[in-house]
């Protein structure tokens, strides 16, 4: 049973081994069609999110990736230290896009159902309701400023559900180490550009859904 | 320390007894104008939602406070309070960068400046097709949100390009801005979608204001040699 479970288990983070041994990484498959989620998200926008934007953070991801093993080998410190923001920028865009493509479903397989078991009755006791967490998670994201994340996240340490925002493409554990992301929500533009006439607050709303 | 205090094209803020509410300014074109390197429904929704928002927003904000009457430049570098950004910096900058955004536009833009602006640019990136690189580099590489700007640094009496996050500016910085591109996604995503690079190479192109940048440049100088 268990070993079944290992060989069916999709990893959200696909890899390879390349020359000497370096793992680098690949653009991991949809677990649905991009026009799965419409008209909650367009086919549009997924197909670009996750060919162009979530393929361009892994691609320069690796030459980071590349770059820091030369570096290390030669042991030229200040290389791998001015090449610490590339990879943040870009692993952490790989990082977070696999969370968030794995946490979106279809209507048809769940997606938007609310939350049961064990999820459902954490987020009563700690927010109240349902709607009460979407509210907090929705004010959150609109009111970051620029780019970003924000997060329904399990304090591994508080053991209770917390909101959080990262910037940029900054994962969830650069806010605190005992944070484990549930759910993450795109707010860069790209994540809901193309569908001008869908207002912000919506977007939050259904990728909130989406992803319980 | 050149206070770049005040410096702005805009008439509204060289009086100090400003209305007290900021206004959304129009562009100095139809919004179809700059077609079609920049679409019309782009500068709907960027100028007419985008801007149209900073403004709005930034008025409830500062309805009630000390902020209340002050020029936009103020409440800029009052708001930055030396990185330790109070809530209403980034509504106030964003405001002042669309409008300063705008003007560095116009239809039939792009190409080559000519006169002293041209020999600066020389002087001090080497070549205009390396100024031009380098700006481009700068937007191109600006991580996330943010813009990238030609800056004239009167300390130096040199031109530079400087690329800033959010809605960060040269005023904060003490350089005398002169040209900007907006990187954020909204500016460029109907048109270009994620292709960032071919929508800066149509604006260096087709919609740079050489003549806008020009008098910043000798506005600056002037308000440089009184300080």
């Amino acid at each position: 049973m268990a070993l079944r479970t290992l060989i069916t288990r999709k990893s959200p983070i696909s890899t390879h081994l390349g020359f000497r041994g370096l793992q680098t990484f690949s653009l991991p498959d949809l677990p649905y069609d991009y026009g799965a989620l419409e008209p909650a998200i367009s086919g549009e926008i997924m197909q670009l999110h996750h060919q162009k934007h979530h393929q361009a953070y892994i691609t320069n991801y690796n030459k980071a990736l590349e770059q820091l093993d030369s570096a290390i080998s030669k042991g030229d410190a200040s290389t791998v230290v001015k090449l610490q923001s590339a990879i943040k920028f870009n692993g952490g865009g790989h990082v977070n896009h696999s969370i968030f493509w794995k946490n979106l479903a279809p209507v048809l397989e769940g997606g938007g159902e609310p939350p049961k078991a064990s999820l459902g009755s954490a987020i009563d006791n700690h927010f109240g309701s349902l709607e009460a967490l979407i509210q907090k998670m929705n004010a959150e994201g609109a009111a970051l400023q620029g780019s970003g994340w924000v997060w329904l996240a399990v304090d591994k340490e508080l053991k209770h559900l917390v909101v959080e925002t990262t910037a940029n493409q900054d994962p969830l554990v650069t806010k605190g180490p005992s944070l484990v992301p549930v759910i993450g929500i795109d707010v860069w533009e790209h994540a809901y550009y193309l569908q001008v006439f869908l207002s912000f607050s919506s977007y939050l709303n259904v990728s909130f859904l989406a992803q319980v | 320390m050149a206070s770049t205090q005040g410096f702005s094209l805009s008439a509204r803020s060289s009086n100090e007894n400003v209305a007290a509410k900021i206004e959304l300014k129009a562009p100095p074109y139809p919004l179809d104008a700059l077609e079609p390197h920049m679409s019309r429904k782009t500068l709907e929704f960027h100028w007419g939602k985008h801007h149209r928002s900073y403004v709005d927003n930034l008025n409830k904000q500062i309805v009630g406070t000390e902020l209340h009457g002050k020029t936009l430049e103020a409440i800029i570098v009052n708001t930055y309070n030396k990185g330790d950004l109070h809530p209403s910096f980034n509504n106030a900058a964003q405001v002042w960068n669309h409008d300063f955004f705008w003007e560095s536009m116009k239809p039939g833009g792009g190409g080559v400046p000519n006169g002293e602006l041209l020999e600066l640019i020389k002087r001090d990136f080497g070549s205009f097709e390396e100024f031009e690189k380098e700006f481009k580099t700068a937007a191109a590489t600006q991580f996330g949100s943010g813009w990238a700007w030609l800056v004239y640094k009167a300390q130096d009496n040199k031109l530079l390009v400087i690329k800033t996050p959010n809605a960060v500016n040269p005023l904060v910085l003490d350089y005398y801005p002169l040209l900007t591109v907006d990187v954020w996604e909204h500016a460029y995503y109907l048109d270009f979608q994620n292709r960032r690079p071919d929508y800066l190479s149509v604006f260096m192109e087709n919609l740079v204001s050489w003549e806008a940048v020009s008098s910043r440049l000798q506005l600056a100088k002037a308000q440089a040699a009184q300080t």
